[in-house]
């Protein structure tokens, strides 16, 4: 499941970057509010473990040995995000130091396999395993299941991700540039192989080990709160002040007007006017691979796009004449929604806050 | 699958991990060009080729690109033949696999027809497989080069130099230590199991023997954890996270570095 560098296109991985970014940053911060100063060392030894997990050969059903991820019971002791940094960790070491996964896919594979694998995991254990009791055979069985579950997951993400190449990424001549199966061949490729071996391994590795901590080991089952009840270093990491944060929501403000350098329109986002227009049609026909659009406009659309009038249409408010200026507008009415909307919700599910300090 | 070759495999993959890791301690160690420049310079001078060979959809660039890694490992130091055996093939071996039904399946003009076989190659079909091989080939042997010519505690560094949280950097740095001492801890407990089995094992034993061997790795990790942090506690660790970067840039890192950049520049450029 481990993409090397070539497979996917720049702007693919760039993408995944990006969304693997925001698991990590919202990782980072609940583990270190869970852990302060206990954080490093637990994760790093966490990270060490998944790594060493990964060579193991488990013996599978049929005589065949497979490679578990170990993800699932990092997910059960670390919880989700313990378990995405572990994970990232683990994989950023194989990518950079064993070569196994590239670099520029390194996003994509931490996605996947931390990401998705540990969110998957921790949601399907905690699904079936439900208030069992820490020693239920039903906790061992979750295991199995979730283990099972999150690795196929992360393999379809990895699938996808590997099937859309040759539709977006193809030269003139229709020659694949990166990855060069369609999804109707990825899919099943990549499924097959998991559906079978390494699911199994995952699953046998996790009802396995979630099985011997209930009987040697069960005080990591109490999670993150319990493996860090050690003192805590004497200045606690607090959380930096968002001013950065700020400053990057402002400059990507002033960068809004970029969006009119876009000619065209967004494929799939015509208007009924759209539709009707010969010049957007004969676009519209070009970009959709030589299908042409429907000769009137479809009947649902043209009703339903009469019931909400934006009061900002196409990010140009009807009372500003200058479009970079309307662009700028339109993103600090959109930030300001955005933050009005956080300050309901914190004043909503605030809670009393508890006592947070360690002996 | 017999019990010992389970075992055996498991053990193979542990000393395989731990030659790779001696070998690049010791080329790294080693003078040659990629070692004059300072590791900041090596990181991203390398980093850059290898977004370029990504960018890039020609052929010919990418071949270039190949070439002059070739001639810069072998100006490091770095033998053709240890490249040729931990990357290249081992990637013609797994990235070739992937790609072989490609030159059969994409469909456009036929260049070879295998009336035999009922199969033909198709123009796109080999020239997306060959593209796809030599790119993978090429970005994992600059990354190869790279971890080759440089000590994990200076990429780690360069890394850090470069706007990498401290902490990130710091848990790459203690679980790349810790993973060495578990692979350790994990082979002694396979081989001790090995030692004293005298008969078969039946499947679901296996699997056990596996688990319980995960889990004990496991504990000792969470164990361990707790000790490593009391350490850092005694040595008057608040929290913080410092990590010395003391890398000087000299003349010939500038030249270094305005090289690697504009070769990738042009790479990108000529290979768009």
């Amino acid at each position: 499941m481990h993409i090397p560098d070539g497979y996917l296109s720049p702007s693919t991985c760039v993408t995944l970057y990006a969304f693997a970014a925001s698991g990590w940053y919202s990782a980072l911060k609940r583990v270190r509010r869970l852990l302060a100063t206990r954080m490093i060392p637990l994760i790093s030894l966490f990270a060490a473990f998944s790594f060493v997990i990964m060579m193991f050969n488990v013996p599978l059903p049929g005589g065949t040995t497979g490679h578990a991820l170990g993800v699932t019971v990092a997910a059960i002791v670390l919880g989700p995000s313990g378990s995405i940094l572990a994970v990232s960790i683990a994989l950023t070491i194989q990518a950079l130091f064993f070569g196994d996964g590239g670099v520029t896919t390194l996003g994509a594979n931490c996605l996947n396999m931390a990401i998705v694998g540990s969110v998957v995991a921790y949601g399907v254990y905690r699904l079936i395993a439900g208030r069992s009791e820490v020693g239920a055979r039903r906790r061992a069985l979750a295991a199995a299941i979730a283990g099972y579950i999150s690795i196929n997951v992360a393999a379809l993400f990895t699938a996808f991700e590997l099937g859309i190449q040759p539709t977006l990424f193809h030269d003139a001549s229709g020659t694949p540039l990166y990855a060069p199966y369609p999804l109707h061949v990825a899919i099943p490729a990549m499924m097959i192989g998991h559906l079978t071996f390494a699911g199994l391994a995952e699953a046998v590795i996790s009802a396995g080990m979630v099985s011997y901590l209930q009987s040697s080991d069960i005080g990591l089952f109490r999670g993150i709160g319990d493996v860090s009840s050690l003192p805590t270093a004497a200045k606690s990491v607090e959380s930096a002040p968002p001013l950065r944060l700020w400053w990057i929501v402002g400059f990507l403000m002033l960068c809004t007007p970029l969006g009119i350098l876009a000619a065209g329109t967004a494929w799939g986002e015509w208007s009924s006017a759209d539709l009707a227009n010969p010049t957007m049609r004969a676009r519209i026909e070009a970009a959709s691979g030589n299908h042409a659009p429907p000769s009137s406009v479809p009947a649902g659309l043209q009703k339903l796009s009469a019931i909400w009038t934006a009061p900002f249409p196409g990010y140009a408010p009807r009372f500003v004449k200058s479009a970079t200026f309307g662009y700028v507008l339109s993103a600090m009415f959109g930030v300001g929604l955005f933050v009005l909307a956080a300050i309901v919700t914190t004043r909503i599910t605030r809670r009393p806050r508890k006592q947070e300090s360690r002996s | 699958m017999s019990q010992e070759s389970f075992i055996e495999s498991t053990l193979r993959g542990f000393t395989k991990a731990f030659s790779k890791a001696l070998i690049s301690e010791q080329a790294a160690s080693q003078p040659g060009l990629l070692q004059c420049f300072d590791p900041r310079v090596r990181v991203v001078g390398v980093l850059s080729l290898v977004i370029s060979v990504v960018l890039s959809r020609k052929f010919a660039v990418i071949t270039v690109v190949m070439v002059l890694t070739i001639l810069l490992a072998t100006a490091s130091r770095l033998s053709v033949r240890s490249l040729a055996r931990r990357v290249w093939f081992v990637v013609l071996g797994f990235t070739g696999l992937i790609a072989l039904p490609a030159v059969f399946i994409t469909p456009g003009r036929r260049i070879v027809l295998l009336s035999a076989l009922h199969l033909s190659i198709s123009a796109p079909g080999l020239r997306s497989a060959a593209l796809l091989v030599l790119r993978v080939e090429t970005a994992a042997t600059l990354t190869t080069v790279l971890v080759l010519c440089t000590p994990w505690a200076h990429i780690l560094k360069a890394l850090r130099s470069l706007r990498m949280p401290a902490e990130i950097v710091t848990m790459l740095a203690m679980t790349h230590r810790y993973v060495f001492l578990l692979i350790e801890t994990a082979n002694q407990m396979f081989e001790s199991r090995q030692s004293r089995m005298v008969g078969k094992l039946t499947g679901p034993d296996k699997r056990r023997m596996t688990a319980r061997t995960a889990g004990v790795l496991l504990s000792k990790s969470v164990e361990l954890s707790h000790e490593v942090y009391l350490a850092m506690l005694s040595r008057g660790f608040d929290g913080e996270v410092r990590v010395l970067t003391d890398f000087r840039l000299k003349v010939l890192d500038y030249l270094g570095l305005t090289a690697f950049v504009c070769f990738a520049c042009v790479a990108t450029w000529m290979g768009r």
